[in-house]
């Protein structure tokens, strides 16, 4: 997130910073073909789902992909990471779907 | 013995392929290898006037697939330097004209009887691209130090792996030092890592590039251009040659203390 402050005060010597970090963010998504708005989405669907059972802490919850390799083929990696407090305090429905 | 066949690429357009294919064919040429260069920028030729030779086109290569003529007559040569061909793009004609097995065919042809074919791509990544890498078994890839630049290059990268072009070589172009120490450009390394593929060149920015483009007389040709020395640099590399990354060294004496200075530092630690 630091792109975000060092971007609109017009401060010298860090652009190149802000470019590199553009670029990797960028590349990730053209590489992987997927929509960069695709995690926000993702993240609504997933805490859906995972509030059903889970007493998650919403705020702490980080969706992301991590970068493949094209020189190794590595497929990249969807890396979501949830704090959860413990169960969901009322059971879930099982009738429910 | 074939020829080699090398396209100059970048997705983005205005990086300077045209520039840098200009240039290489005539640095190549300088060292006696027998060099063609190919506009294949259908519709939009330039490498005939940034290589001074406008006024000499008579048939172009959509002739050439078409039949018009041979291929020999629409070959220019450039008096300047022996051994240096040109054959330039049509302009009045779309990139459909030309489809990637003619193209593959012309290439072949040439690389009977030069050393290297060098294919000037137009920017984009559709018909165009497609036809200009199809003759071709290497490439390079000319980026700028700029998110777009990098981005585009990263694409194209993947789009030639497609094509069983791999480890394409890169040319960053216009670097300009002062900037990259401030931290308001991006440095070599950091394009080298993002894009993961093999440097053969950094050119600086100079404005000898644009003075020698207004004049049709490739910058390679004059002895006091950074831009020209390193675009000499890679033509040797290309030829085998172990040339070290020395471009970024400003002249001046600001640079030659900083050096000498790296130099002592460096001799007095070894001996140590």
């Amino acid at each position: 997130m630091g792109w975000l402050f060092g971007h609109g005060g017009g401060r010298p010597g860090r652009s190149a910073e802000v470019a590199s970090e553009r670029l990797q963010l960028v590349l990730k998504y053209d590489r992987a073909r997927l929509p960069p708005g695709l995690v926000d989405v993702l993240k609504d669907e997933l805490l859906n789902v995972l509030r059903r059972y889970l007493d998650v802490v919403e705020e702490g919850i980080e969706v992301s992909f991590s970068a493949g390799d094209r020189r190794l083929e590595a497929p990249m990696a969807l890396v979501a990471n949830v704090p959860v407090r413990g169960p969901r305090r009322a059971a879930p429905s099982p009738a429910r779907r | 013995m074939a020829g080699r066949a090398i396209v100059v690429t970048s997705g983005k357009g205005g990086v300077g392929k045209t520039t840098a294919t200009a240039n290489l064919g005539v640095a190549l040429a300088q060292m006696g290898r027998r060099v063609a260069v190919v506009d294949a920028d259908i519709g939009l030729r330039n490498l005939d006037v940034v290589l001074g030779l406008e006024n000499r086109i008579v048939y172009d290569l959509v002739d050439v697939i078409e039949g018009t003529c041979k291929l020999r007559a629409a070959l220019i040569r450039d008096k300047r330097v022996d051994n240096l061909v040109l054959l330039p793009a049509a302009q009045t004609r779309g990139k459909e004209a030309v489809t990637p097995e003619q193209m593959r065919d012309l290439v072949q042809q040439l690389r009977e009887e030069f050393d290297y074919v060098l294919v000037d791509c137009p920017a984009g990544i559709d018909q165009g691209f497609h036809s200009a890498v199809a003759g071709a078994s290497e490439a390079l890839i000319v980026t700028t130090p700029e998110v777009a630049a990098v981005r585009d290059a990263d694409r194209v990268i993947g789009l030639l792996e497609s094509k069983e072009i791999y480890e394409p070589r890169l040319i960053i172009n216009r670097i300009r030092p002062h900037m990259v120490r401030k931290g308001d450009m991006l440095e070599v390394g950091d394009v080298l890592e993002i894009l993961a593929i093999p440097l053969i060149g950094i050119v600086p920015d100079d404005e000898e590039i644009i003075v020698s483009t207004n004049r049709g007389e490739p910058v390679v040709l004059s002895n006091h251009s950074r831009a020209g020395r390193a675009l000499r640099n890679v033509a040797r590399r290309l030829e085998g040659e172990e040339v070290p990354f020395a471009e970024l060294e400003e002249d001046g004496w600001m640079a030659r203390l900083r050096r000498l200075i790296s130099r002592t530092s460096r001799a007095a630690s070894g001996r140590g």
